[in-house]
């Protein structure tokens, strides 16, 4: 038996390097779904990332149109930057909830999360409307369709955050703290706070910067 | 009601869609009656459409791509055809079809033959070589499947009802914005890529986490097969190029539903923005089929050559440098945009460099060989087919590397010649050496030699007739995708051409009777063994079909070429005579939500293209039901027993013990 480790090592470490960790084995679903839903995250920034170039190819090309400082308004932007971030701790909030198994910190948790994000989605909505109606829809310039494709993909993201945080707390209700809920829950927070960081590149790159008369 | 769809969408005045469409459905109605009246449904629902098992969906990728194949060959057949004929005249495809042709074949050719059959392959045999149950979400592997046969489905829909893209198979803007592609062609192209893309996001994402999280005891990084290595590389591609592909039509897609300007002339949109998103995902692409398949040739040569791979560490290497630098590439694609002549020469040495790598493969691959007690079973035959097919390929790409040869040989026949040179003799090489290779581990019988070698040598020499002389007539000065010609000196080269391509049909036709007569002469090529290559990685450690749980035990890595190991310690103390003892096993139960999800995926898609609103609205809610209820589930897995593992286990071990004692006799 002794024979056959120091063979193992010999292949292992042909140079002498050092000791050589073994893997262990398979590591354990937690991680496993976590791992997996990091990678999806990262391949989704990816995709925003493309519309984030197509914003910064195209924000100059206003076709006689409006710039973004003529449209774009502060203090909605404040307050959707300020819902947004307070959600994610409320998010927060009903994972921890979910670990120790507390049903009313979780749906409270979970509830003001939701709320907050309505409220973002609203106001982003009617800014959306407001524009449209000002006969500054996406068609009018390129500008604007990168401006409303980028800033729409991460409302629509919200939009499926919001479905699926309905959907959780339906399935705790229905389930309670199962393993696999529990593994959902963690995924669903992740994706949360995913769009949170999203949110402050869009803060920075469009409004702020586009903000600049 | 039906949005644009009505009676004018069938082409009952074109006969060859027509005729061709109508052949397949009858096809399909005579395979699904058989399949009715002789009872198996229940048995294909059961054990292969709802089925989660990773080898399972590994041999449905391959058979979709197989049946692809057959598509995407008609269309290329076609073509030559078209060109041999068209010196001067028309030929016999209208230009309007011919353009549908050489778009689809592009798009099937890449997206449905191409990649089915190296996922499939990485399914079928990643898991197995990590010494693993499974990959990593099962359930999301069948989705992801069933994504990828939606679009197939699509694609092929295309044919009889409305059309598909005239764009060429990236559909360039301006010519795909609506203005000049008015049809739904395009749209059957950009949705049935957005729905197959998520199949392979999926796919990617499954595989990656597989090989970084899930290997069994001691497989550390660097004991993993060369495969194991290359699937990584190549899903990691996936992982971060396919998101620029789904973001890249959305936009298109935009572009054309909602009046855009992404990629117009007018309101300051911007074409060429297209052109360098499509690539930054079209590089990485080719590098996502090659490298998987760089995988096989690594594992086939140092079976056959009865060596452990030479410079095992330095093709690791060369892996993922081809993996980081062919992010790093994607303005070869058009030199000729004017990009200036700074960034041209950046990009045009960062594309020469990547040969670089690919260099060090192939001297490792001729040293592994060099000594070596060398089999040319079918699958070698393949490997070294490549090696001297490939290396062709490589060159005339550096070649084009080159700027300034590139504003000459642009949309040439010479860059048609170069891409079919490194895609058939480097992945379709591949994946058929895969295919000869792991066949025996998948269904438990080997495949006829003789058909495998009449294939191989067919589609060998067919491939060199047909694309050489494209070569020479780009030279002429011959540009792709012409649909007549009047110039003398491109005609004998198109006919030799087209005689190629009656070679290559050939070879595809041994390949199938390769597999008729396989299948019927099953019980003589019966592999019982579970190791009929004499093969060095753990796939070939457990019997042939493998039980639904791969391997009793996870097994226990000592080094590199793992089952060799073992068996040469086998050999030397015998086989270890303790019983192990047998303890239950948890696996996935199956389940239908790949195919249902699919369902709802093709009702939005079609009624997407058509503009049948409230059928999206249907396909959508449909959808997210569908992960409703597969999240409602209670049970998710289900438990086979101690007894029953050991049984199964038991028969393999006696069969092995017997081989091994035999190599030992010998």
């Amino acid at each position: 038996m002794s024979i056959t480790v120091t063979v193992g090592h010999a292949h292992a470490d042909p140079h002498h390097i050092g000791v050589v960790i073994e893997h262990p084995g398979p590591a354990s679903k937690r991680i496993v779904t976590a791992y997996g839903f990091w990678v999806f995250l990262l391949s989704d920034i990816v995709m925003f990332s493309c519309f984030f170039a197509a914003y910064a190819v195209l924000s100059g090309q206003t076709a006689d149109g409006p710039k973004g400082s003529e449209i774009f308004e502060q203090r909605n932007v404040a307050i959707e930057t300020v819902c947004l971030l307070l959600s994610s701790f409320t998010c927060g909030m009903a994972s921890i909830a979910a670990d120790v198994r507390n049903r009313f910190w979780f749906y409270l948790g979970m509830a003001v999360t939701c709320v907050l994000g309505l409220i973002f989605l609203t106001i982003e909505f009617r800014e959306f409307a407001d524009l449209v109606a000002r006969g500054y829809g996406p068609s009018r310039s390129a500008f604007l369709t990168s401006f409303f494709s980028l800033v729409g993909c991460h409302g629509l993201h919200v939009s499926a955050g919001v479905l699926w945080l309905l959907t959780m707390m339906a399935q705790v209700f229905a389930k309670g703290f199962r393993a696999d809920v529990l593994r959902r829950m963690m995924c669903f927070a992740l994706f949360w706070h995913a769009l949170d960081i999203i949110w402050v590149g869009v803060f920075s790159v469009v409004y702020l910067l586009g903000g600049a008369p | 009601m039906l949005g644009k769809l009505d009676w004018s969408a069938i082409p009952f005045d074109q006969p060859i869609p027509l005729v061709a469409g109508a052949v397949v459905l009858v096809a399909i109605l005579a395979v699904l009656i058989w399949v009715v009246v002789k009872g198996h449904l229940p048995y294909l629902w059961h054990e292969w459409i709802t089925s989660v098992d990773h080898k399972r969906i590994g041999v449905m990728y391959i058979l979709l791509a197989s049946v692809m194949l057959l598509r995407g060959g008609s269309d290329a057949i076609m073509m030559r055809i078209q060109q041999a004929v068209a010196y001067q005249s028309q030929g016999y495809l209208p230009p309007e079809h011919y353009n549908q042709i050489f778009s689809a074949h592009g798009t099937i050719m890449i997206f449905f033959v191409a990649m089915p059959f190296v996922i499939g392959l990485m399914n079928l045999v990643v898991p197995l070589q990590l010494g693993v149950r499974d990959v990593a979400f099962p359930t999301l592997n069948s989705v992801g499947f069933w994504l990828t046969a939606t679009g197939a489905l699509l694609v092929n829909i295309s044919l009889v009802v409305g059309e598909f893209a005239r764009t060429g198979w990236l559909a360039f803007p301006p010519l795909s914005g609506l203005s000049y592609s008015p049809g739904v062609g395009v749209d059957y192209y950009a949705w049935s890529l957005q729905i197959s893309g998520v199949g392979t996001l999926v796919a990617g994402i499954n595989l990656v986490t597989t090989v970084l999280k899930l290997r069994t005891r001691g497989m550390n990084y660097l004991r993993m097969p060369m495969f194991c290595w290359t699937t990584l590389a190549s899903n990691l591609l996936i992982v971060s190029a396919f998101p620029i592909l789904t973001a890249t039509l959305a936009m298109l897609l935009l572009d054309r539903y909602l009046g855009f300007h992404f990629f117009t002339n007018e309101a300051g949109g911007n074409v060429m923005m297209f052109m360098n998103l499509i690539w930054a995902w079209g590089h990485p692409e080719v590098y996502i089929l090659v490298l998987p398949a760089f995988g096989i040739f690594s594992e086939v040569v140092s079976t056959f050559s009865g060596k452990a791979l030479f410079g095992y560490r330095s093709m690791v290497l060369a892996t993922m440098a081809i993996c980081v630098v062919s992010f790093m590439v994607w303005l070869h694609h058009f030199f000729t945009m004017g990009a200036g002549p700074d960034v041209n020469a950046i990009f045009g040495i960062a594309s020469m460099i990547i040969a670089i790598p690919t260099g060090v493969k192939i001297y490792n691959w001729l040293f592994t060989m060099y000594g070596g007690r060398i089999r040319f079973a079918t699958p070698m035959l393949w490997s070294v087919g490549f090696m001297v097919t490939f290396i062709i390929g490589g060159l005339t790409g550096v070649l084009v590397a080159v700027p300034p040869a590139d504003f000459m040989l642009h949309n040439s026949m010479f860059l048609v010649a170069h891409f079919h040179n490194v895609i058939i003799g480097g992945v379709l090489f591949g994946a058929f050496a895969g295919f000869e290779y792991w066949f025996p581990k998948a269904f438990g019988f080997r495949l006829d030699e003789r058909w495998g070698k009449a294939a191989f040598w067919f589609t060998f020499t067919g491939f060199w007739i047909t694309f050489m002389p494209l070569y020479i007539a780009g030279m002429l000065g011959m540009t792709r995708r012409l649909q007549h010609y009047d110039v003398a000196a491109w005609r004998p080269w198109m006919i030799v051409a087209a005689f190629g391509m009656a070679v290559l049909t050939i070879g595809v036709i041994c390949q199938i009777m390769q597999l008729v007569v396989s299948i019927r002469n099953r019980e003589a090529l019966r592999d019982r063994t579970g190791d009929p290559w004499d093969g060095r990685s753990l796939e070939w450690a457990t019997s042939s079909p493998p039980p639904v749980f791969n391997f009793a035990f996870h097994p226990d890595v000592r080094g590199e070429d793992a089952y060799w190991d073992m068996k040469a310690r086998a050999r030397q103390q015998s086989f270890e005579h303790d019983v192990p003892e047998y303890q239950d096993i948890e696996m996935p139960r199956n389940s239908p939500t790949g195919f249902v999800c699919a369902f709802f995926a093709s009702i939005m898609g079609f009624a997407l293209i058509w503009h049948i609103w409230w059928m999206v609205i249907l396909g959508g809610i449909g959808a997210f039901a569908t992960f409703v209820v597969f999240a409602w589930r209670d049970h998710d897995e289900y438990v086979i027993p101690a007894e029953e593992v050991a049984r199964i286990d038991r028969v393999n071990l006696e069969e092995r013990r017997s081989l091994v004692s035999m190599a030992g006799a010998v």
